[in-house]
């Protein structure tokens, strides 16, 4: 099954003319169906449990049911993801609970400038130097090949 | 004829893919185009935020080589690379790429992505050029630069790129068609940059069920940058390097950070360490057995050996390395806090790059301090950023490539105004992430030049456009000419269906040339057995049928995934010796020649349809 929809939970996006989960899969997996106004994954022998659609679903309505091919049944990987960090919730066949937080980023959402802060640099279409160098190198000059 | 609407977009600088080196081609060729008055496009088939290889996110970044701290020179990171790809190296692409790779991860600090850094500040290694980072919103954030540099009124996203045009002997753009939409797109540009990864699913995965898609290279990589060269007519080199990852077995979960950040060991099933048992078996391979690291495809093949012998499976012993990182902590209290950080670096290295195998794991309640995990090897991949090669044949920079390997612009093709970078280009492994990035940058630069000095466009022949659309939508006209000729749309004489045509294609792979089923051995009669079958599958691709655009797409995916296939086993079938025995095994030259210490190349002729074969020199720098 991979990625899967709790049905009660997907509101469509509320009828959004794109939902999220189906704008984001790497893959073109998510579809929704427009009778019921509920997601699903078309194809989950092509999933690769990204869980880009997980994090993203505005509701929650989307989880991952390991592959039963190899998985044993019984566990979850749960994550919550918000602009500075994710916390993930691993719940083991036996019951077991650990719960993980980390960092996701440094900056506030949407502000990567594509120079970095970094001077832009000589300018020269000619040379080898690229947009922000030599300052992004760290160093005077880009570091010497040999 | 399918009623699709044909769109056309104009642009200077076409980039192809939105993954690692295309978006440092944005970055970068949006300075350069401002400057210039020029134009630049991108066109990815997925939304650049989670598209290609690091969707998911990564943890560690495996190319930083920490010039300006005096930790490594470009020469070592030459060095490097060259030994473990067994001498086969363009030593000056390389070299290009680690002088800009550092500047590409000081740029994705600067943007947001989080570094571990140590109690002085200084980022923390995993290993000797890997740095450890809190990667779940990797790809989230250099995609973001990428966008604010060109627009995103100028990022056209689920479209999917078929095919080059070509126009004499000059790349003058693509065409594709919308996954969400009936339109038929026609990318017109002055020069094109090819940045559309690897590919996958061209050999058949171990599992086959509900875990088809849990392949280590993501899914949604299919063979994109390869077809488009190989069909501009570019020469394409090293499409025999395959890359075969040893990973935690079925979910492919990462084992860097076991092996060099906690130090641990792996061991087949009696307890026997394979790395100091076979170790006479590296004399066998040398200058390359001999060098440290041992090279990626030895530690493999020593493994392999094992596997052959019976001996697995093969442990990642995770618990005598814990048991020795805690013995290192006399206090008591420290070493308590010591595990529970280890526990949760052990659990962030699958839960950023690899969720599957944190379920696994959950799923079959492994205590890593208890018990050790399975590893194993897993099937073939075409990823030349990494620790394969394959990819098209560029030229290096003026300033430093040899005069036989330098043709104008730096990463062009030998097709005028075609550029690859990242997966796209060959012979320069082991750039990994932030190194397609900085190729991706190189090679913006070199397009933009080459476009300012390549200003008239020439005319582009509308009947060639004509055509290719008629072929590119044909699989839609297919089912809806004989969809009534059965009752199941899947099962019908007339066509055959994406998925269908996967499967014969790596079954195919799988047996002759050298997939998981047979060991990864193969030999000239399997290999030439393996071509009579793909020729007939080739002329079965014009019976390919899509019901829908998700389909249409997979058609495509897997015709490019059927030209890398044959790609390959052309080159193994040329190259008459073993190189690399953890990629590939010629059971027929089971050992390594000095006259064959030379790139393999190969090209297919737009005009005759013919695919050439030649040897090219390797010419070191230093
Ligand atoms: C499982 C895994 C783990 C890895 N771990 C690490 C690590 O820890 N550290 C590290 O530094 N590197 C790591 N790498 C390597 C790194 O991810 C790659 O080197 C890098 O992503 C290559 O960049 P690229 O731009 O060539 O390809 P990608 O980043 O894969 O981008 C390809 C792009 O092309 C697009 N595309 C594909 N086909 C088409 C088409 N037909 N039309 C339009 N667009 C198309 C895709 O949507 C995507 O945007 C890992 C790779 C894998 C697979
Ligand atoms: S993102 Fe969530 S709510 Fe929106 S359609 Fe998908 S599953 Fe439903
Ligand atoms: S987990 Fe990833 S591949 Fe699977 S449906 Fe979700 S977004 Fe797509």
């Amino acid at each position: 099954m991979p990625s899967y929809v709790i049905p009660d939970k997907c509101d469509g996006c509320k009828a959004l003319d794109k939902t999220a989960c189906q704008h984001i899969c790497p893959n073109d997996l998510m579809v929704l169906n427009k009778d019921l106004m509920k997601a699903y994954n078309r194809a989950p022998e092509m999933c690769w449990e990204c869980y880009s659609c997980v994090k993203i679903c505005p509701t929650q309505a989307i989880e991952v049911r390991g592959y039963a091919d190899f998985v044993p049944m019984g566990a979850s990987v749960t994550p919550l993801r918000s602009s500075d960090s994710i916390m993930w919730t691993v719940k083991f066949r036996n019951g077991t609970l650990k719960r993980f937080k980390f960092p996701i980023r440094t900056t506030p959402e949407g502000t990567a400038v594509p120079n970095g802060g970094f001077n832009e640099g000589k300018g020269d279409l000619k040379s080898h130097e690229l947009y922000t160098e030599p300052e992004s190198c760290g160093m005077a000059n880009i570091p010497p090949v040999k | 004829m399918a009623n699709f609407q044909t769109v056309e977009v104009n642009s200077d600088v076409l980039i192809l893919g939105g993954g690692m080196a295309a978006c440092g081609a944005a970055v970068e060729a949006a300075y350069w185009a401002k400057k210039n008055n020029l134009k630049v496009v991108l066109v990815d088939k997925a939304a650049m935020d989670r598209s290609g290889a690091v969707a998911m996110g990564l943890s560690a970044i495996n190319q930083y080589v920490g010039v300006k701290d005096g930790q490594n020179t470009i020469h070592n990171y030459v060095d490097y690379v060259r030994n473990d790809l067994m001498g086969i190296t363009r030593e000056d692409l390389v070299a290009n790429i680690a002088r800009h790779v550092d500047s590409s991860v000081h740029l994705f600090e600067k943007w947001g992505l989080p570094i571990w850094k140590d109690e002085k500040g200084a980022y923390v290694h995993e290993g000797r050029w890997q740095l450890m980072i809190n990667g779940e919103s990797y790809k989230v954030i250099v995609s973001e630069a990428a966008k604010n540099a060109i627009g995103a009124e100028n990022v056209y996203e689920r479209v999917f790129i078929v095919d080059p045009l070509v126009e004499g002997d000059r790349c003058v753009g693509a065409v594709g068609f919308s996954t969400r939409e009936n339109k038929f797109y026609v990318f017109k540009a002055k020069a094109v940059i090819a940045a559309m990864g690897g590919a996958v699913h061209v050999f058949k995965p171990r599992s086959a069920g509900e875990g088809l898609g849990r392949s280590w290279y993501p899914p949604f990589n299919s063979g994109a940058s390869a077809y488009f060269t190989i069909k501009a007519g570019a020469e394409m080199t090293c499409q025999e390097v395959r890359f075969i990852p040893v990973r935690f077995k079925d979910a492919y979960g990462p084992v860097g950070a076991w092996f060099l950040l906690f130090k641990s060991r792996a061991t087949n099933g009696q307890g026997e360490n394979y790395m100091e048992t076979r170790k006479s078996e590296l004399e066998n391979w040398k200058p390359y057995g001999q060098v440290k690291p041992v090279p990626a495809n030895l530690r493999n093949w020593l493994m392999m050996l094992d596997v052959k012998d019976g001996k697995g499976p093969i442990l990642m012993r995770t618990e005598e390395a814990i048991a020795n990182l805690s013995k290192a902590v006399p206090d008591e209290k420290e070493r308590k806090k010591k595990l529970r950080e280890l526990e949760s670096e052990a659990w962030e290295d699958f839960l950023d790059m690899t969720i599957s195998q944190a379920i696994l794991w959950a799923a079959q309640n492994i205590a890593p301090e208890e018990k050790p995990s399975e590893i194993a090897a897993c099937e073939p991949y075409f990823i030349g950023s990494h620790s394969g090669a394959s990819g098209a044949w560029v030229s290096g920079p003026e300033d430093i490539a040899p005069k036989e390997y330098f043709w104008g612009y730096a990463n062009m093709c030998t097709v005028k105004g075609l550029f690859a970078a990242g997966d796209a280009s060959g012979a320069s492994s082991h750039k990994f992430s932030s190194g397609s990035h900085a190729e991706g940058r190189i090679c913006a630069k070199a397009a933009v030049k080459y476009a300012v000095e390549n200003p008239t466009m020439p005319n582009i022949d509308n009947a060639k456009i004509e055509a290719l659309r008629t072929t590119i939508l044909a699989p839609v006209d297919m089912f809806e000419q004989f969809k009534k000729a059965s009752s199941d749309p899947d099962i019908n004489p007339n066509y055959m269906k994406p998925k269908m045509f996967m499967f014969r294609l790596q079954k195919i792979m799988d047996e002759y040339a050298g997939g998981v089923s047979t060991a990864f051995t193969t030999s000239k009669p399997l290999l030439e057995r393996g071509l009579e079958l793909l020729a007939f599958l080739k002329e079965d691709s014009t019976k390919l049928a899509a019901e829908s655009l998700h389909e249409l797409m997979r058609c495509w995916e897997n015709v490019h995934r059927m030209w890398q296939a044959e790609a390959h086993i052309r080159t193994i079938l040329f190259r008459e010796e073993t190189r690399w025995p953890g990629y590939y095994f010629r059971a027929d030259f089971p050992a390594m020649k000095d006259d064959w210490k030379v790139f393999a190349n190969c090209k297919w002729d737009p005009k005759t349809g013919n695919w050439e074969m030649m040897k090219r020199n390797i010419l070191s720098i230093y």
